[in-house]
């Protein structure tokens, strides 16, 4: 027989004294069950969060578009109250300190001289009358969105002076004010039109994707076509049917009509897409083996899950409506007067000597920037937001 | 290679057939013709109205036939049984126009040719600016100029073009002294062409091709790097540089062959936008293309000659489509042999 040892010392052995809870892997801090269980939306919204750039353009444009709302209060002038005596003034300045001395905001006066030798309107600051420019008060004459009169602006010129903050054109109208007004035509321009194309993107893309077969190939062929006529030319071929005779809120509608009605393609293309892939994905099959209705599983569970894309697609699509509008206004095919959109403005700045003159005037293409530039952003920040499970 | 070919042609043909139709219902559908906003203008301005010239001018031009006999006159022109007599699109005859009393081929002349050189510099343009950079943007993920280019490319994308254009008309003409407006310097027009006058073109031609490619140039920008930054992500690339190949090499030979798929790919969806581009354009810096033509002809419904201009673009494109795809098919076989499209 084998001897044992004789003092049998014990094995020194490495389990640790703390208690063993086995399940501790799938343990999940409170933090990562929030993001487990949170549904798609809350998910595409924490992805969107980080895109600061996003975030930013959506802020930025939530401001343009609230204070739409507002235009008559916000802007010191009416849309067509001309001030003959200031035909192409410059912009002016706003000064807080005069001599050194604080008095609030203020603009200095014009002086106003005609150079004989080239015929240009000179103005200069008069340096001796400061003018302090007024708050909460009392202006020209408004109908809040054509219902309620009113007279407050939030600022106004001073009592005697003018305010042109982005200058003046040629019957004196203060650009600032204008581009205001057109702010409320060119931004929902882009929201209506791109809702027409939605619409009929969802519908033309939806019954390709569904159907299949002849119907997908009538669908494609016509997208072919559409997308093979330049889209410009057929824009201005379209808004030159627009009866001469139509009032200008009607020639708006039948504008942004006209976009959307083009523009449908990208969507449908995009709908019918992502719906034929869906169609094939487990979740949809499971869905199918266990009963579900077609309706329920397109409205259920195909919806929800291209939903995100096409909304972010749509955002991407709306820089094209303000530009394609701006251009067709611009050309003069567009909207007309009395209806004031960023197009129409810039249709004053067509020649040659407005840049060499009065470069103000090309003024209302700084916001066009701005809001095609933060639609770009959201809707990348959106496009990248849309697949959260990646 | 052939059969692929033969199929995308059969296919180019209805779809000419179709857009021709569609530009002849459109030009169309304002109420009234030319001839009554003709009579609308003489008469305000006091003349006299021949009723007898206006039915025989009605009759001509078979302006009294319902829309589809016109149409079928426009495309396919008279026939006498199955012997064609004359007129019709597809024999190359566009028809009349009625404001400059003249056949839309003699109004026409020059300015097809001349926006045909446009479009084809422009597009050539937006190959040489774009490919370096997006190369070099690619491969220069996330640096200086990589950020410095994305810029440029969002304000190229967000700016209208015709207000690029019209800054730079003006400072063409203080820096450079270019005269303004026009392809050429006056005293060459109505000149047979010559290398002095091909020079004045030349030194016009860059401000509208400038302007009319520049937004076509950032999007394809930012297309050409993200397909180039996801082929140089892969396992591949990964690879052959732990091989030991140099960098320049394993740029070139791989990824950057296969990321130039779509740079020929989308010359379908950048030739429309060009076209769009140089119509307004052309308007603002007066170019003797087609763009202020057809803005006329539109306003005045003459309907021939405005059919023609968009039937002309399509046709264009169409062809420009056409040739793309065919570029295609030869790069990648995939293509030719039918399994599934490449976009």
């Amino acid at each position: 027989m084998i001897e044992m040892n004789a003092d049998p010392q014990p094995l020194k052995h490495t389990v640790s004294e703390a208690p063993f809870d086995p399940y501790s892997v799938e343990v999940v801090s409170p933090e990562q069950e929030k993001l487990y269980l949170a549904s798609q939306w809350r998910m595409m919204w924490l992805r969107f969060k980080k895109h600061r750039l996003a975030v930013f353009s959506a802020f930025v444009l939530a401001a343009m578009y609230i204070s739409i709302l507002f235009v008559e209060f916000l802007s010191p002038y009416n849309l067509h109250s001309r001030n003959v005596d200031s035909i192409f003034a410059p912009p002016q300045r706003v000064h807080l300190f005069d001599k050194g001395e604080f008095i609030g905001p203020f603009v200095y006066a014009y002086n106003y001289s005609l150079d004989m030798e080239t015929l240009k309107r000179v103005y200069t600051p008069n340096l001796e009358k400061p003018q302090p420019i007024r708050f909460f008060c009392r202006g020209d004459t408004y109908k809040f969105w054509g219902l309620i009169e009113g007279q407050t602006h939030l600022f106004c010129p001073p009592n005697g002076g003018t305010l042109f903050l982005l200058g003046s054109d040629r019957l004196g109208r203060d650009m600032f004010s204008r581009i205001m007004y057109g702010a409320r035509i060119s931004l929902t321009i882009g929201l209506i039109g791109v809702t027409v194309s939605f619409v009929l993107g969802m519908l033309f893309g939806g019954l390709a994707g569904y159907y299949g077969g002849w119907v997908d190939d009538l669908v494609q062929r016509a997208i072919e076509v559409l997308r093979s006529i330049p889209h410009l030319p057929l824009w201005l071929a379209l808004a030159a049917i627009l009866p001469v005779n139509w009032s200008p809120l009607l020639v708006y509608f039948g504008i942004t009509i006209i976009l959307g009605l083009i523009d449908w393609t990208g969507l449908a293309r995009a709908v019918r897409s992502r719906l034929l892939s869906l169609r094939e994905e487990d979740f949809c099959v499971a869905a199918e083996l266990m009963g579900a209705s077609p309706a329920r599983i397109i409205f259920r569970h195909l919806m929800p899950s291209f939903m995100s894309h096409l909304i972010a697609s749509a955002t991407l699509a709306i820089p094209g409506m303000i530009l394609g509008e701006t251009a067709l206004s611009f050309l003069g095919l567009g909207i007309r007067a009395p209806i004031v959109s960023w197009g129409v403005l810039l249709n004053e700045a067509q020649n040659i000597q407005v840049v060499a003159l009065y470069p103000w005037l090309m003024l209302p293409i700084v916001p066009v920037i701005i809001v095609v530039l933060a639609f770009n952003f959201m809707g990348d920040g959106l496009r990248d937001a849309a697949d959260p499970y990646k | 290679m052939l059969r692929y070919l033969v199929q995308r042609l059969f296919v180019m043909i209805p779809t000419l057939l179709v857009i021709s139709f569609l530009v002849f219902a459109i030009i169309q559908a304002p109420p009234g013709d030319y001839l009554e906003s003709m009579v609308a203008e003489m008469q305000s301005r006091g003349e006299n109205v021949n009723q007898e010239k206006l039915d025989f001018l009605r009759k001509t031009y078979g302006l009294d036939q319902p829309f589809y006999l016109q149409y079928l006159h426009w495309m396919f022109g008279d026939w006498d049984g199955l012997q064609h007599v004359n007129g019709g699109l597809i024999f190359g005859d566009p028809g009349y126009s009625f404001e400059h009393n003249l056949p839309v081929a003699d109004v026409v002349g020059d300015t097809l040719a001349l926006t045909v050189v446009i479009s084809i510099a422009s597009v050539l343009f937006v190959w040489v600016i774009s490919f370096p950079i997006a190369v070099y943007s690619a491969t220069h993920q996330y640096g200086f100029f990589d950020y410095v280019f994305t810029f440029l490319g969002y304000i190229g994308l967000a700016t209208p073009s015709f207000l690029i254009a019209l800054v730079l008309l003006y400072f063409a003409n203080i820096w450079f002294g270019t005269s303004i407006g026009g392809l050429l310097d006056p005293q060459y027009i109505d000149q047979p062409w010559g290398w002095a006058k091909l020079g004045s073109l030349l030194e016009h031609m860059w401000v509208p091709v400038l302007v009319i490619g520049l937004p076509g140039t950032a999007g394809m920008i930012r297309r050409l790097r993200a397909n180039l930054l996801d082929e140089l992500n892969k396992q591949y690339v990964v690879t052959g540089r732990a091989k030991g190949l140099p960098p320049f090499r394993l740029l070139v030979k791989y990824p950057l062959r296969i990321s130039l798929n779509p740079f020929i790919a989308d010359i379908g969806s950048l030739l429309p936008e060009l076209i769009s581009g140089s119509v307004v354009v052309s308007v603002v810096m007066s170019l003797p293309i087609t763009g202020p033509i057809l803005l006329e002809a539109l306003r005045a419904q003459d309907m021939y000659l405005a059919g023609s201009f968009l039937m002309f673009m399509a046709v264009l494109t169409v062809i420009g489509i056409f040739l793309s795809d065919l570029a295609l098919a030869m790069l990648d076989p995939r293509i030719r042999f039918g399994a599934g499209s490449g976009r």
